[in-house]
């Protein structure tokens, strides 16, 4: 008897491996689509959009009402080129405790000179040395996504 | 050697054999003219830009590290070259600042700040020698373009006229004490003035 055998795959086998490369196909051209893919864009991937205008930061000095207790307030003026790096840090050089007295600004919060044990030490902690991690400066103009974020305030009225 | 100088000072004494007195006064004050122009050219060409780039200890390190400063770039495009802020405008002060630099073709050729290494090692004590040359002449070159006489309070932030308008007017405080690192970047400050 001869020893090869040839193997025939059944009919549904092809039918099923085909059905299913054409769903890949059309599933990846669903996703390739650029119009669903251009959200915050707002033009397609494949070009070029004009980037927006750069907005200037707000620059009132004015503190904002913090929307939750914990939330880290907002910077209310400009900081355009503040150095923060290992080797400076231009935010602690007014709103460090050592400085407050000359700059009058808000000292940094206690809970920044603590470490994650609760101790308290002499300087900002080092996990707390990059303030733009969480502060961030503002500026006037539409979000890019709708937010319908409550405050707690508004919540507790509306039960 | 006395013998020598002796001799020399002999020939200076004496009056001019085979030269007119014209002659000798004329070109005299000719060569002058040419010396000191010459001079003088050789001089303005040491204080450009493009003069101070042609190191690349400078076109690698601080020249990149301006380009994104707005005293580089900015609305109106007016802006400062190396020697405006680093150099006195001023005549007697441009020539001993000049002879000091002879240090800095010095530390060129020997290769005192040739890798970016080195550079960053040394940029505390760079930094350090800037911030004392400004902070003794009390921000003479930042003044050749900002004159406090001239600056409207009323468009400046509340906090930049409050500081100006009493630490600076009062001459408390000048430029350099707050605005260090505004046109570089800055080195390590521990242990500087008013930071940390």
């Amino acid at each position: 008897m001869n020893a090869t055998v040839e193997f025939y795959p059944p009919l549904s086998r092809f039918v099923c491996v085909w059905a299913l490369m054409v769903m890949l196909m059309t599933t990846g051209q669903l996703f390739a689509d650029p119009d669903q893919l251009a959200t915050l864009r707002k033009g397609s991937i494949s070009e070029e959009a004009d980037p927006p205008r750069m907005m200037t930061a707000e620059n009132k000095d004015i503190k904002r009402k913090r929307n939750y207790p914990m939330q880290p307030p907002i910077i209310p003026h400009k900081i355009e080129h503040y150095t923060v790096n290992l080797n400076a840090n231009k935010c602690l050089t007014c709103h460090s405790r050592r400085h407050t007295g000359d700059s009058q600004a808000p000292m940094v919060s206690v809970t920044h000179y603590m470490d994650r044990d609760g101790n308290f030490l002499a300087e900002v902690s080092p996990r707390r040395y990059f303030c733009n991690q969480c502060h961030v400066p503002q500026v006037d103009t539409n979000p890019l996504v709708v937010n319908d974020f409550k405050d707690v305030d508004t919540l507790l009225k509306s039960q | 050697m006395i013998a020598i100088a002796k001799r020399m000072w002999g020939v200076m004494k004496a009056p001019s054999v085979h030269y007119s007195l014209g002659f000798l006064s004329l070109g005299g004050f000719l060569a002058g003219v040419m010396f000191w122009g010459g001079f003088n050219t050789a001089l303005e060409a040491t204080n450009t830009e493009t003069f101070c780039i042609s190191c690349h200890e400078m076109k690698s390190n601080v020249y990149q590290e301006i380009k994104s400063t707005i005293h580089y770039t900015n609305r109106s495009g007016v802006r400062a070259t190396c020697p405006d802020c680093h150099v006195p405008h001023e005549w007697t002060n441009k020539i001993a600042r000049k002879m000091q630099a002879s240090k800095e073709v010095w530390g060129h050729i020997f290769g005192t700040i040739n890798t970016r290494e080195k550079f960053l090692a040394k940029r505390g004590e760079l930094a350090r020698h800037e911030w004392s040359r400004l902070k003794a002449n009390d921000s003479l070159e930042c003044r050749n373009c900002h004159d406090l006489t001239f600056m409207d309070f009323t468009r400046q932030s509340i906090r930049a006229e409050q500081s100006h308008s009493t630490l600076l007017a009062s001459g408390e405080k000048t430029c350099i004490d707050c605005h260090k690192g505004i046109a570089h970047e800055l080195p390590d400050m521990s242990g500087v003035e008013g930071w940390k």
